[in-house]
């Protein structure tokens, strides 16, 4: 038996693994090495009740705090086992040599958005480049027992398909050409829907979505695409967004803008409890409302000039070396201006507690799928919902794979890639119909604009990048209501009888089509 | 400001490389990046009229976290995401690939060496690790680096066909060394001998090269006292 992993981050890596330590044996695609993948950007921390802080934490509070902060439209038992399985998945990263701090009674934590205890385990504010070299390494344990090959600068191609089964994948090796059928089942793993926002997210260049528009193209429903998460301190920079970890907050960083010519703390006024750490969708959302207000300024700014020294020097000293290289400015003495940017994708392939998709064979982890975050995702929530997911895709798939003898058959196939005036045309529409705050007519302009693109496709890419544009301007149109990531303000409010549904798209022929379906933990 | 950019060509592993020169208009503040992707998407011409067809290069997440973008400008290896136009001090700016590995297209180069080194070194964990006060900042460290291959540009012991792994293999072994118990062998030890010890002629080029700005001259150090020295390396 072997599984083909496309992607090679922290849910390829995590599937990897979990194989490997049942003796499955996998293909790892990816389109560089793991080193380059998105993972290693993830800043703030990892959740998981550990109960360290002595704030009495517990499994139930964590599930809690991410089923609320995403609106009630995550899977109920999806997340509970992702809680559970926290505390192991953390104590497991120490002992594979990530860098936590201790103190007494394990693992030190801190606080971070939408939740009420310190619950978010960290390495500095490079947590996850910290995960990703303990688990490359831990993968190339696997890869010296021959349990897992590599096909480094591979890039996905399409799945091979027999009757709604998944029985394989064609991948193209980008240093030579060549092109090759691989047979297996596949789990997806290959990222958030970054390229569809080309150089306005936070994420990498390599995060193109085509994995996810091409097999969308194959029949493959997504879910939730309207649900785009704005994280609300980030900082345009060249060719993309800078982003500020959570961790500034959660290590007393301050928002304000001026008003009337006086600093305003308006999320701490606004929201007492949780003040400057309420959920990435609310403070995003606050922060444009306030800018909008005639008697504020329109920047809003970051205050960290009240953390202590040991704080910076111990905690976030590579955060503040960000701030001063790529702002000139210590955050240590004077205040930054941030503003809301593009930084995470609920949606993506539809999958079931057991993170199989609609296709049978065909499994997705991690980012690229749409699992455990609901509306809004709490920060510290994805690397651990990577990991967790990333080991359930490997458990499924293994448990259902056929056996099969390794086959690679060469193909001959003319590559297909989005030009980047393309890509920049559909970015650009896209990005004005989906802010923060949205509205139907920019939305039915934006779907008009982006059918009118179809005769300027120049190849299948091309057409595939415009479907899953297409679907999450559709989806984004029929989600008549606000909640969580998605705020409408002809609907401004939640319409759980309507819509405490997934959004699922999917495409027959030419034809997408954009329904609403219960949240259910297995695949109808 | 104006500035004249000599890019190294090369279309693929077998042909002859060449350099081809054009014109571009740029601020100071322009990384080299920025500068790749807008020569990219523009339609020009080079120096002598010739149509400038898209350059390839690797990159991913353009702030310096991930190591794909290194290259060589004006002689030095560098993240061209790292490197602003006005740091350069000319306005004639070269830029070539890193000449250690085999060109695969123009800034494009085959590190897939590096990968096979540090397989070659047992370079993972052998047991539970023990992260303690003694050894997380240097496994902080050494797990900063970005197999960029920034290192081993300029270090005049590597060559990729060689035994000699160099820095961008001893910096990641440290933080598997630094895990090392007392009076128990790792194959790593061994291995680290052989492909690190006896290979370095200890010129400490590397130092003051990593973009990522890890301490690369402690990691060695760290590395040949548990090796080599059989002690635990010395405190930071």
């Amino acid at each position: 038996m072997s599984i083909i992993i496309i992607g090679a981050g922290l849910a390829g890596l995590s599937a990897a693994v979990t194989l490997a330590q049942n003796g499955v044996s996998s293909n790892l695609i990816s389109s560089m090495q793991s080193e380059r993948a998105q993972s290693v950007m993830a800043e703030g921390g990892i959740n998981a009740c550990l109960n360290t802080m002595g704030e009495d934490d517990t499994v139930e509070n964590h599930f809690e705090d991410t089923i609320s902060s995403g609106m009630y439209l995550a899977d109920a038992e999806a997340v509970r086992g992702m809680c559970a399985a926290a505390p192991g998945i953390v104590e497991r990263l120490g002992s594979l040599g990530v860098p936590f701090s201790y103190n007494d009674k394990g693992i030190v934590q801190r606080s971070f958005g939408g939740q009420r205890k310190k619950r978010t385990a960290f390495v500095k504010s490079s947590t996850g480049k910290m995960l990703m070299t303990a688990l490359i390494d831990e993968t190339r344990k696997f890869e010296a027992q021959g349990l897992i090959k590599r096909y480094p600068n591979h890039c996905f191609i399409r799945l091979i398909t027999e009757d709604n089964k998944c029985c394989g994948a064609v991948v193209r090796n980008t240093y030579t050409n060549r092109t090759v059928s691989l047979r297996g089942s596949v789990i997806l793993a290959s990222g958030g829907l970054n390229g569809l926002f080309d150089g306005m997210t936070t994420g990498t260049t390599q995060n193109t979505s085509d994995a996810a528009a091409t097999v969308f193209s194959q029949g493959v429903e997504l879910a939730n695409l309207e649900m785009i998460q704005y994280h609300p301190t980030t900082i345009a920079i060249q060719g993309k967004r800078l982003l500020i970890s959570e961790a500034a907050r959660g290590e007393g960083g301050r928002l304000f803008i001026n008003r009337n010519g006086k600093p305003w703390y308006f999320m701490e006024e606004k929201y007492p409890e949780l003040k400057n750490l309420m959920p990435r969708d609310v403070v995003s959302a606050e922060m444009v409302q306030v800018a909008a207000m005639p008697e504020c300024d329109s920047q809003v700014y970051l205050d960290m000039t009240a953390i202590e020294k040991n704080v910076w020097n111990e905690r976030i000293s590579d955060l503040r070396e960000q701030c001063v290289h790529y702002l000139g400015i210590d955050p240590a003495n004077k205040p930054i201006p941030v503003s809301p940017g593009i930084h995470f994708f609920m949606g993506g392939i539809r999958v079931d507690r057991e993170h199989r998709t609609s296709m049978n064979g065909l499994y997705a982890a991690g980012e690229c799928a749409c699992q455990y975050h609901g509306a809004n995702r709490l920060g510290g929530n994805s690397l651990l919902g990577a990991i967790y997911g990333g080991q359930i895709a490997a458990q499924t798939a293994m448990k259902e794979a056929a056996d099969n003898t390794e086959e690679i058959i060469d193909i001959a196939e003319e590559p297909a890639e989005v030009s980047c005036g393309f890509a920049r045309t559909v970015s650009e529409i896209l990005y004005k119909a989906l802010p923060i705050l949205r509205k139907e007519e920019e939305l039915i302009a934006a779907k008009e604009e982006l059918n009118l693109l179809k005769s300027r496709a120049g190849n299948r890419a091309e057409l595939n990048r415009l479907n899953l544009a297409l679907a999450a301007v559709m989806s984004a149109i029929e989600r008549r209501e606000s909640r969580g990531a998605h705020k409408r303000t002809d609907y401004p409010d939640r319409d759980d009888v309507s819509f405490k549904k997934q959004s699922v798209a999917k495409i027959s022929g030419d034809k997408i089509d954009i329904s609403f379906k219960e949240i259910k933990g297995r695949r109808d | 400001m104006r500035i004249t950019i000599k890019i190294k060509r090369q279309e693929s592993r077998e042909a002859e490389p060449y350099f081809q020169i054009l014109v571009w208009d740029c601020d100071e503040s322009t990384t080299v990046a920025t500068l790749l992707r807008e020569i990219n998407a523009a339609v020009i011409n080079d120096t002598s009229g010739e149509p400038v067809n898209e350059i390839a290069w690797e990159c991913s997440c353009l702030q310096k976290k991930c190591g794909a973008c290194a290259m060589v400008i004006n002689g030095l290896p560098r993240l061209a995401c790292d490197t602003k136009i006005g740091e350069i001090k000319s306005n004639r700016i070269i830029i070539e690939p890193l000449k250690k590995f085999p060109v695969v297209r123009d800034l494009i180069v085959d590190r897939s060496v590096l990968r096979e080194n540090l397989l070659a070194i047992h370079n993972w964990l052998e047991r539970e690790a023990v992260v303690n006060k003694k050894n997380t900042d240097l496994a902080y460290d050494a797990s900063r680096c970005l197999q960029c291959g920034c290192c081993l540009e300029v270090c005049p012991n590597f060559t990729a066909d060689d035994s000699f792994f160099s820095a961008a293999a001893f910096v990641p072994a440290s933080r598997i060394l630094s895990e090392l118990p007392k009076r128990k062998k790792y194959e790593i030890v061994t291995e680290y001998k052989k492909h690190i010890y006896d290979g370095c002629g200890k010129s400490l080029s590397c130092h003051n090269i990593c973009p990522a700005g890890i301490d690369v001259e402690r990691k060695l150090s760290n590395s040949n006292s548990v090796a080599i020295w059989k002690r635990f390396f010395s405190k930071e």
